[in-house]
C-alpha cells in the first residue's frame, strides 16, 4: 500500500470491512465441503414456494413500512393537530418490542378462545367458537400486517428527520407557489424523501427476512426458515451455508440496485441554516383524522402488545413472584448491549467518513462491504463467526503459552467477545448507513477549506466530522442498542457458560411454551428498548 | 453516562463468567434442553456431591461449535433431545465411550449406543390429542390420513424435530412411497397451515380450529399440573390425549439423551452427573418436572402421565429411525407440508 494521504484510511475501511467479510469466507469454506446435490431437491420441491412466499412477505412488509412511515413522518412534521407532539415521540415505540413477542402477543389476543373473539362472540350472542370465530391470524397476511406495524419505525425516523431539516426549505417554497397539500405530498414530499424512504426500507426488509421467530410461528415458509430445516433436520450445514451465501447474493443485487436507482442525485442542501417547517395547523375533522393516523399504528404496534405483556406480567407475578435471577440476565443484556453499541458507532463513523479522503475503489468497496453483516441471518453469522474467533483464540494461547505452562484457552468466546463481535458485524450497517447519511450533509467543500488551512486527514476528522456527526451518531447508537437488546439468535450460539440475557431467557421459555413464565422477560425487553426510544425522539424533537 | 466505565463493568463480568475448567470440583454442561427443565436436577446433584455444574443452553448449531471449539472445548457433557441429535454428535466424532456399569444396568439396551458414546435418560411419545366429546377411544398414526378427517387435523411445522421423528418412523414401517402418500393425506386434512408449538394443538382444540392433533406426551402432563398457569389447565381440560400405535406396532417414542464430549476436561465427574441421571431419585425428578416418561424400569411415571394408559413402546430401533431422517425431511418438502 503506498503512502499517499489517506491510504492510513483505505487501511482502516479495509480492515472494518474485514470483521464483516471473515465470517461470510468462513461460510464459503463450510459451502465448499458439501456437494451441490441438495439443489436439485430445493429446485423441485423448496424454492419455488420459499421464494414466492419470501417475495409477498417481502412486498407486502415494504409497502405497509413505506407508506406508514412516511404518511406518519409527514403529517408530524408537517401539521399540527390534536396529540401530535405525543404521537410524534410515541410512534417510534413498536422498536422497542422484539418480532417474535408481537407475533406470540397476537396469537394469544386474537385467538378465537382469546379476549377479542370472546367479546365478539358474546355481543353476537354465540355460544362456542364452533360456531363462530375469525381468520386466523396465522397466514401470510397476519404475518405481513405484524412485521409493517413493528417494522415502519425504521422508515418513519429517517424520514421525519429528514423532513425536520433540510426538506424544510423546499417545502416552504412549494406552498408559497401555491400547491395543496396531496400535491405536495406526490411530488414534493416523496421524491425528497425517497433516499430516506429507500435507507428505511432497506433496514426494514432485512429485518424482515432474518425473522425466524415471527415468520416461523405464523407458518410462513421463508427461504430463512428454509435454511434452517436444510441444516437441522438434514445435518447438512454445508448447504445451509450454500442457501445463506445465495440469499446475500440476492441482498447485495438489491442494494445494488437501489444505489444505482439514485446515482447521481445529490441531497446536500445548499443551505446549512437549519430552518424548521411551518406546521400547517389542522382542526376539527382534518385534526382527528391525522390524530387518527397516527394514533393507530401506535395502537397495533406498541400499545396492544405492551398491554397484553403487562396483563401477562402481573398474573405471572401473582402466581409466582418475579424470578431472581432476571435483574443479573438485565445486566448482563445491557452491558453487552452498550459494549456492543460503542464499538458498532466507533466503526460505523470511521467508515462514513473514510471515503472522504480515500476515494479509491478498494475503499468504496470495503465500506459497502462492511455493511453486509445485516443481511445474514443471526445464526448462519454466528456459525461463519465461530471459526474466526476461535482462530483468533488459538493464537492468543498460543502466545500466553510461551509465557506460562497451563494458558488458558478459549479466552475471547470464553468473556463473551464472540457475542459482541457478532452484534457489531450484524449492526454496521445501522451505523454506518445512519452517520453516511448524516455526512451527505457536511459538504465537501468544508473538508476542503479545513485542508487546505493546514489541517491533517485526521485533524478534519476530529475537529469537523466528528461534531458534526454527533446527532447522527447519536440515532444510529440508539437503533443499535435497541436491537442488540432484542438479538437472539447470535446470543444463543456465542454466548459463555452461565451467562444468559433477557432474550435467551425468554427463548428458554417460549421454546417449552411456557410463555406466560417469559412475560416478565418480555416486559423487560420492552422496557429497556423504550429507554433508548424515548432519548432517541428527544434528540430530533421537531 | 461514562462509557468506558461500562465498557470495563461489562468485560468483568463476562471474565467472571468465563469457565474455569482445570477445577474439579465443577463441569461443563452444554445442553439444548430449556434451563428450568434441567436445574432441578443439577441443583439436587450439586448437592449431594459439592460438584458446580456450569450450564449454557443452546439451541440450534451446538454440534458446530462443540466442533469448532475442537479440544480446546471446556464442553464435559453434551445433552440434547432427538435420536437424531445423538447420533449426529456420534458420527461428527465430537463424543466419547463411556464404560459404566451403573449405566449399563439402569438403561435398557435399546436406550442406548452400544459403544456407550450416548445414553437416553427420559422418553416421550408423539400422541395424539382429541377433542374430549369425540368417541375416540384408540388411534393409529395411519388414520392421521383418513379422509374422514378432512380440516379437522392440527401439526406444528411438518420440518419439526419431533415430527421428522414420526415420519421417519412411519418410513422404517411403511417405506418412503406409502409414507408420501400418508403425509399428502395428513396435509389435505390440515385445519390450519401447519406450524406454532405443541401446546397449540390443545388450544387450537378448545378453541374449535380443529378436532385431533399430534403433540408431544409432556404438554399434557404440564398443562393439566397447573404449572402453566390456570389458562393452560382449561386447554387441557377440553381435550383427551391417546396414545396412537402403528398398525403393526406401538407408539413411537423419542428420547432425551446426553454423552460425554470427546475433549472433556472433567470426564470422571462428567459420567458421575450422568450416573446420578439415571438414579432412582433423579429419574423421579425428572419425571415430575417435566412429565416425562423415565428410561430406568421401576420407577413411576408420574400420576398424570399415568394417565394416559399404558405406554406401548414401538420397537423399531431408534438408530434406524434417525438414519431415515434426512428422507423424511424431503418427503415433507415433496409433499409441501408445511406450505
Amino acid at each position: 500500500m503506498s503512502l499517499t494521504p489517506g491510504s492510513g484510511w483505505r487501511l482502516i475501511a479495509v480492515l472494518i470491512a474485514a470483521i464483516v467479510v471473515l465470517p461470510v469466507v468462513a461460510l464459503f469454506g463450510f459451502a465448499l465441503q458439501g456437494s451441490v446435490g441438495l439443489w436439485s431437491h430445493l429446485f423441485r420441491n423448496v424454492l419455488a414456494n420459499a421464494l414466492t412466499q419470501t417475495v409477498i412477505l417481502l412486498c407486502g412488509v415494504g409497502i405497509i413500512v413505506a407508506l406508514l412511515g412516511t404518511v406518519t413522518a409527514w403529517l408530524i412534521a408537517g401539521f399540527d393537530f390534536p396529540g401530535r407532539r405525543v404521537l410524534g415521540w410515541a410512534l417510534l415505540l413498536p422498536l422497542a418490542v422484539p418480532t417474535y413477542i408481537v407475533a406470540y402477543a397476537y396469537l394469544d389476543i386474537l385467538h378465537p378462545i382469546g379476549p377479542v373473539q370472546s367479546l365478539i362472540r358474546n355481543v353476537l350472542g354465540y355460544s362456542s367458537p364452533r360456531d363462530f370465530r375469525l381468520p386466523d391470524i396465522r397466514s401470510m397476511t397476519g404475518c405481513i400486517i405484524l412485521l409493517g406495524f413493528v417494522l415502519y419505525p425504521y422508515v418513519y425516523l429517517p424520514v421525519r428527520a429528514l423532513f425536520a431539516t433540510q426538506a424544510a426549505n423546499m417545502l416552504e417554497a412549494s406552498r408559497t407557489l401555491g400547491a395543496g397539500p396531496l400535491r405536495i405530498f406526490w411530488r414534493v414530499v416523496v421524491p425528497l424523501a425517497r433516499p430516506a424512504i429507500a435507507a428505511g426500507m432497506a433496514l426494514a426488509l432485512m429485518e424482515t427476512l432474518n425473522d425466524i421467530g415471527a415468520a416461523e410461528f405464523l407458518g410462513v415458509r421463508t427461504l430463512t426458515v428454509t435454511v434452517y430445516s436444510t441444516w437441522l433436520n438434514r445435518t447438512d450445514l454445508p448447504g445451509a451455508a450454500q442457501i445463506a451465501l445465495v440469499m446475500l447474493l440476492v441482498v447485495i443485487a438489491l442494494v445494488v440496485m437501489e444505489r444505482a436507482a439514485r446515482s447521481g442525485q445529490v441531497y446536500a442542501s445548499g443551505s446549512r441554516r437549519q430552518v424548521p417547517l411551518a406546521r400547517v395547523k389542522l382542526g376539527g375533522v382534518a385534526g382527528l383524522t391525522a390524530m387518527a393516523v397516527c394514533l393507530i399504528p401506535v395502537l397495533i404496534g406498541f400499545v396492544a402488545p405492551a398491554t397484553y405483556l403487562i396483563h401477562q406480567a402481573w398474573r405471572r407475578y401473582q402466581f409466582a413472584g418475579i424470578p431472581e435471577r432476571i435483574w443479573t440476565e438485565t445486566w448482563q443484556t445491557a452491558v453487552l448491549a452498550m459494549s456492543a453499541t460503542v464499538i458498532a458507532v466507533c466503526l460505523g463513523m470511521l467508515v462514513s467518513v473514510a471515503p472522504r479522503f480515500s476515494s479509491g475503489p478498494v475503499t468504496r468497496a470495503a465500506v459497502r462491504l462492511s455493511t453486509l453483516g445485516y443481511a445474514l441471518p443471526g445464526t448462519i453469522l454466528a456459525i461463519g463467526l465461530l471459526p474466526v474467533i476461535i482462530f483468533a483464540d488459538r493464537q492468543i494461547s498460543a502466545v500466553l503459552g510461551w509465557f506460562m505452562a497451563d494458558a488458558p484457552q478459549l479466552i475471547l468466546l470464553g468473556a463473551g467477545a464472540g457475542m459482541i463481535y457478532a452484534y457489531v458485524a450484524r449492526f454496521l450497517a445501522i451505523a454506518a448507513g445512519g452517520i453516511e447519511a448524516g455526512m451527505t450533509r457536511v459538504p465537501a467543500s468544508f473538508d476542503h477549506a479545513a485542508r487546505s488551512l493546514g489541517r491533517s486527514p485526521s485533524g478534519v476528522f476530529r475537529q469537523i466530522h466528528l461534531p458534526l456527526s454527533r446527532a447522527s451518531m447519536t440515532a444510529a447508537g440508539l437503533l443499535i442498542f435497541v436491537d442488540c437488546v432484542k438479538e437472539l439468535p447470535a446470543t444463543l450460539l456465542l454466548r459463555p457458560l452461565n451467562v444468559e440475557t433477557l432474550a435467551t431467557h425468554l427463548y428458554g421459555e417460549a421454546a417449552r411454551g411456557t410463555y406466560e413464565d417469559a412475560s416478565i422477560a418480555a416486559l423487560m425487553i420492552v422496557f429497556i428498548g423504550m429507554i433508548p426510544v424515548v432519548l432517541l425522539s428527544g434528540r430530533i424533537r421537531v | 453516562m461514562n462509557i468506558k466505565i461500562l465498557v470495563a463493568a461489562g468485560l468483568g463480568v463476562a471474565f467472571q463468567s468465563a469457565p474455569l475448567a482445570a477445577f474439579s470440583d465443577e463441569i461443563n454442561l452444554y445442553t439444548t434442553r430449556e434451563p428450568k427443565l434441567v436445574e432441578p436436577l443439577l441443583d439436587a446433584f450439586s448437592e449431594e456431591t459439592g460438584i458446580e455444574v456450569n450450564t449454557i443452553f443452546l439451541k440450534d448449531g451446538m454440534p458446530e461449535r462443540v466442533e469448532q471449539e475442537g479440544e480446546a472445548s471446556p464442553a464435559d457433557i453434551l445433552m440434547t433431545v432427538d435420536i437424531g441429535n445423538l447420533v449426529d454428535l456420534v458420527d461428527r466424532d465430537l463424543t466419547q465411550p463411556v464404560d459404566s456399569a451403573v449405566l449399563n444396568e439402569a438403561i435398557p439396551a435399546n436406550l442406548r449406543d452400544k459403544d456407550g458414546n450416548w445414553f437416553a435418560l427420559s422418553l416421550r411419545a408423539r400422541a395424539l390429542y382429541a377433542a374430549k366429546d369425540l368417541e375416540l377411544d384408540s388411534f393409529k398414526y395411519e388414520e392421521l390420513s383418513d379422509p374422514a378427517w378432512k380440516g379437522k387435523v392440527c401439526i406444528r411445522s411438518g420440518q419439526h424435530p419431533y415430527n421428522i421423528a414420526l415420519t421417519a418412523a412411519y418410513i422404517t414401517h411403511h417405506g418412503a412411497e406409502e409414507t408420501k402418500a400418508w403425509l399428502e393425506g395428513v396435509k389435505a386434512n390440515l385445519a390450519r397451515t401447519a406450524g406454532g408449538g405443541d401446546r397449540d394443538v390443545a388450544r387450537d382444540i378448545m378453541g374449535g380450529i380443529c378436532d385431533i392433533g399430534i403433540a408431544n406426551t409432556y404438554y399434557v402432563g404440564l398443562m393439566r399440573s397447573g404449572a402453566g398457569g390456570p389458562e393452560q389447565e382449561e386447554w387441557a381440560k377440553a381435550m383427551k390425549l391417546i396414545l396412537p400405535t402403528f398398525e403393526d406396532g406401538g407408539t413411537q417414542v423419542n428420547i432425551s439423551g446426553a454423552a460425554v464430549a470427546k475433549y472433556a476436561p472433567n470426564k470422571d465427574q462428567a459420567v458421575q452427573l450422568l450416573e446420578y441421571l439415571v438414579s432412582d431419585e433423579a429419574q423421579k425428578i425428572y419425571a415430575d418436572a417435566n412429565f416425562e416418561y423415565p428410561v430406568k424400569a421401576g420407577v413411576e411415571v408420574n400420576p398424570l402421565v399415568g394417565e394416559f394408559g399404558e405406554l406401548q413402546i414401538d420397537s423399531t430401533d431408534l438408530t434406524e429411525i434417525a438414519r431415515e431422517r434426512k428422507a423424511a425431511s424431503e418427503l415433507t418438502d415433496e409433499v409441501g407440508f408445511d406450505n
